[in-house]
């Protein structure tokens, strides 16, 4: 007998090994940023909505970590996470909005009726900030430090239990 | 049928999912599109607000040098659709795939070469954003394997063709 | 009641796949031929439970009974004949009904007629059978019961997706259930063999028109299937490397290796290890595809439609069938000698060529579809796409390819060179012109010209095997040989030709407005809504005329469907003798305008009329040997006769 007639069955319980382990994990279909822990990319966005300031990278340079949501008045998730980014806002984080492919009046009305928690919302209206930064989708959540430095990435609604990990994050990035 | 599986299809139409559920659909073969397309479909009503802008400049038009429109096509070729399942830019309807392909296609319009423009990409999306894989930590084994192959399949017919002298 | 019986009848199929396994394996053993005579009758009887057990299902779904889950989670009382049969397998428990019952039944006709090989080695075979169709009757009844009723029957059924109601997709399942029924059969005649030590030219004519039939059957399905991606999805494409597109590939590349051994080992007796491991890696590869796409492990569109269970269950299913089949093979393979030698340059040298080249194209689409899944395991995603596949396999593929002009005029045992030398330059010849001429066209890259030049080689090589001899003499099997090597150069250059000259225009274009692509010029006549129904639509009315020809009306659609909520464009062609011009009608651009896309694909139609001649020749080589076969058993029975014996 010689040895590589068992090499198939090797191969296989290789296999078999691998799609046993995959099936116990959750499917995972998110694509994370890899720009956790690089400094956010040179942007200037134009306001998204009337009365509100844009975005800008150096707007978080002043030393306070703040939150990116990246959003759009059409993600109806963004709608399901609304109440959340009030009670991030209540608990005292700041919250800095990018809205992905808007107009001004679909941003004020989605404000107008779910509430306001950003203190600037910028329009990238060609996703150009969103590509730059790594985010493959709305709604999503960057944590950024005092120095402009992405620290932490959440990808998709923020629901009631995130809410403490998002806080625990920012005040990381503040120390 | 958890939630938290639900939770992760973020907003449908973000995604091009009607190439991407015709494709399953077939491929497939029956049951598993067919639930899918049902499952999607219990979602789907509540999700029918409209994108509000009009798609990227260079997403559905090409540039006017036929040269750099073939480089960029090529490029487009071989980039992945992030929010679809397994599709390039080049070949899906996902407004986040049509914003890739302006970037893309201004990027070359600029003089950017192809391979600066995916390594921009790999730097914010990891290896996944590409279909051509390079040898690195992650991938050698997908250029060892073929070179093993190689050698065996080398091997095979020179022992067998030896021994038949 | 109905319903009771198919699920009766289910469990009775499962029984005597059961019996026929207990007495299959119990007649191997020296002492045990008293059961001996059960397996056959076993066989028939189980096929033809398992078949009714499925024309129940049809019964079910063509009455339209709501108090069965299955149908009225998949039908509808409104919907036509065709597409309410059709919905008894378009869902997980009927398309594995009838996978079972097709397997069932093939057993039965292997029970009824196959008397060539040595009685153990059929029992043998027919033991492995009900192995596999015990374990699938299982799947059936523990986890997926098609004939489970509803406590409550709703008034109305949910229906099939409008998307599924289509007359290629009714039919794209069975083709491919067909194919994977070939492969298990072939799979349990080799395992027969294997455990009988009985690997035989005998063997090999036996399983043959098996793998054939799977073979067509296959290509049939990849075929279909990429034509309707590319007319259905709206880009041009028609083949995108995606994970479930390669899991329909692999079996095919599998079946092909082993169609080709299987002749050396039928008509050489050489050969014999490697096809009984081409016989387990084949159907391993159908199981695999199965496993693939019902799991949802790498497409994560089926993730959120699929219960983990049925992933899991095919999955000890694989692990008994194939590692049950690998270890044996392991521990036998050592006893199965390799059988005749052969010179180099000769018939089976060039098919051993192939055989490796072939496994070893398998082996990159195999790496290459689940290392993604390997990588995710450690947290690290990856992509595979085509810029790998196309490069990697092409060392493998071009290769391939040249030897497949030459083997077939090689002879059997021995030749040499100089015997077929000037078709060995007629052939280098044609090719090397046709790579000239590709590189005059047009610049394009090096893979579709060397593409173009193999392929207009090929197609000339393929008809060299007939050169002096009487067309009429030839046997049918060697005209299916040239016919489908013939089809395979004509969809190479289908392939190539779309990849190199392929011609694209995205245009926004005003009502009167027109767009050139390539020697087309499209003029857009107006823009209106249509609607069906269950969609609507926008309908663009252009008119396309080449170079400078009648104009011909094209109607391409964006539609919406609205239950469920569904987009799809709906593609419009041009067919040409030389090509296809592929029109698509997007959004609205602003001012008046609308998004058109256009391609102008040059011979693009030769890759599907070139995968139907494939598997016309495989249709004609089966025909071929079923005859042949026929022929020869007539001629025993005459000679029996003759001898005042029983016909045999």
């Amino acid at each position: 007998m010689r040895w590589w007639w068992w090499l198939p069955l090797l191969l296989f319980a290789g296999f078999l090994g691998v799609a046993t382990y995959q099936l116990t994990q959750p499917k995972d279909d998110l694509v994370p940023s890899a720009m956790v822990g690089k400094p956010l990319p040179e942007f200037d966005l134009r306001a998204a909505a009337e009365g509100m300031p844009g975005v800008s990278t150096a707007d978080f340079r002043d030393g306070k970590p703040r939150l990116l949501n990246i959003w759009a008045s059409w993600c109806l998730p963004c709608i399901a996470e609304a109440p959340q980014l009030e009670r991030l806002k209540q608990e005292g984080a700041e919250i800095v909005g990018i809205a992905i492919r808007d107009r001004p009046e679909d941003v004020a009305a989605f404000l107008a009726r779910h509430g306001n928690p950003y203190t600037r919302i910028g329009g990238d209206d060609l996703s150009q900030v969103q590509l730059a930064i790594g985010s493959s989708g709305v709604p999503e959540t960057f944590v950024i430090d005092g120095r402009g430095v992405i620290r932490y990435q959440h990808i998709g609604d923020i629901r009631a239990e995130h809410v403490p990990i998002l806080l625990e994050k920012l005040q990381e990035a503040g120390e | 049928m958890s939630l938290a599986r639900l939770r992760l299809i973020r907003d449908p139409r973000e995604s091009g999912d009607r190439v991407r559920h015709l494709r399953s659909a077939w491929k497939a073969t029956s049951a598993f599109a067919a639930m899918a397309l049902f499952l999607i479909g219990l979602l789907a009503p509540q999700l029918a607000a409209q994108q509000s802008l009009p798609p990227a400049p260079y997403a559905y038009r090409q540039l006017e040098d036929p040269a750099k429109e073939a480089e960029a096509q090529a490029l487009m070729e071989t980039l992945r659709c992030l929010t679809c399942q397994s599709q390039s830019i080049a070949d899906s309807d996902a407004a986040m795939a049509g914003d890739m392909r302006h970037q893309v296609r201004t990027r070359i319009a600029a003089g950017e070469t192809p391979e600066a423009i995916r390594a921009w990409l790999v730097e914010r999306y990891g290896d996944y954003v590409s279909y051509a894989p390079v040898v690195s930590e992650t991938t050698w084994p997908l250029f060892a394997v073929p070179l093993l192959l190689a050698a065996g399949a080398g091997a095979i017919l020179w022992r067998r063709l030896r021994r038949a002298r | 009641m109905i319903a009771e019986l198919g699920l009766a009848a289910l469990w009775l199929a499962a029984a005597l796949a059961a019996l026929q396994l207990y007495a299959g394996a119990m007649a191997l053993r020296p002492g045990g031929e008293g059961v001996a005579a059960l397996v056959r009758p076993a066989a028939v009887i189980q096929g033809i439970a398992c078949a009714f057990a499925f024309l129940v299902l049809l019964w079910l779904f063509a009455i339209t009974d709501l108090s069965v889950k299955l149908v009225a989670a998949n039908s509808h009382s409104a919907k036509p004949m065709i597409f309410k049969l059709a919905g008894a397998w378009g869902n997980h428990e009927g398309s594995m009904l009838l996978w079972v019952a097709v397997m069932a039944l093939s057993g039965a006709l292997i029970a009824l007629v196959e008397r060539r090989l040595p009685e153990k080695t059929m029992l043998a075979t027919l033991a492995a059978q009900a192995f596999v169709g015990l374990g699938f009757y299982a799947f059936l009844i523990v986890s997926s019961n098609p004939f489970e009723r509803l406590p409550q029957p709703p008034i109305e059924g949910l229906g099939l997706n409008p998307l599924l109601q289509d007359i290629g997709l009714a039919l794209h399942p069975p083709t491919l259930y067909f194919g994977y029924v070939g492969l298990s059969v072939a799979f349990s005649f080799a395992v027969g063999a294997l455990l009988t030590r009985q690997v035989t030219p005998e063997f090999a004519r036996v399983m043959r028109p098996w793998v054939l039939g799977a073979w067509v059957f296959l290509t049939l399905g990849i075929t279909a299937g990429s034509y309707w991606a590319y007319y259905e999805l709206g880009w041009g494409g028609w083949w995108f490397w995606d994970p479930v597109e390669n899991a329909s590939l692999m079996p095919w590349l599998a079946a092909t290796a082993l169609l080709h051994s299987a002749s050396v080992l039928a008509a050489r007796d050489a050969l014999r290890a490697w096809t009984i491991m081409l016989g387990v890696v084949a159907f391993s590869m159908s199981m695999l595809g199965t496993f693939l796409v019902r799991s949802g492990i790498l497409t994560s569109v089926h993730a959120f439609a699929v219960d983990p269970e049925r992933g899991s269950f095919i999955l000890v299913l694989l692990t008994l069938y194939i590692g049950g089949a690998l270890a044996l093979f392991a521990l036998r393979a050592g006893t199965v000698s390799e059988g005749q030698r052969f010179a180099v340059t000769s018939r089976e040298g060039a098919l051993v060529f192939n055989n490796v080249m072939l496994s070893a194209i398998l082996g990159i689409v195999l790496l290459g579809t689940l290392y993604p899944l390997l990588t995710e395991a450690f947290d690290v995603r990856v992509s595979v796409g085509p810029p790998y596949f196309n490069a990697v396999g092409a060392i493998f593929v071009i290769p391939m390819l040249l030897v497949m002009a030459v083997g077939p005029l090689l002879r059997w045992r021995r030749d040499s060179m100089e015997r077929v030398h000037r078709p060995l330059i007629l052939i280098g010849a044609i090719m090397l012109v046709a790579l000239i001429g590709a590189l005059a066209l047009d610049e394009t890259g090096v893979l579709p010209l060397l593409g173009l030049a193999i392929a207009v080689g090929l197609a000339v090589a393929s008809f060299l095997p007939l050169r002096g001899r009487r067309l009429t003499r030839v046997p049918l099997a060697v005209w299916g040989m040239v016919v489908a090597h013939f089809g395979l150069a004509v969809a190479l250059f289908g392939m190539a030709s779309e990849s190199a000259f392929s011609e694209e225009r995205l245009a926004a274009v005003a009502a009167g407005g027109t767009a050139q692509v390539g020697p087309w010029e499209v003029t857009l006549s107006d823009v209106l809504p249509a609607a069906g129904p269950n969609w609507t639509a926008i309908e663009g009315h252009l008119l396309a005329s080449y170079a400078g020809g009648d104009p011909i009306e094209l109607d391409p659609q964006s539609r919406s469907f609205w239950a469920p909520p569904q987009e799809t464009t709906e593609s419009a062609l041009a067919t040409r003798w030389n090509g296809q011009l592929y029109a698509v009608v997007g959004s609205e651009a602003g001012a008046g305008r609308w998004q058109l896309r256009l391609w102008w694909k040059p011979f693009v139609t030769f890759i599907w009329y070139g995968g139907m001649l494939v598997a016309l020749g495989g249709a004609l080589a089966l025909i071929g040997r079923v005859i042949d076969d026929l022929r020869r058993r007539a001629v025993r029975a005459r000679i029996a006769q003759r001898r005042g014996e029983e016909p045999v």
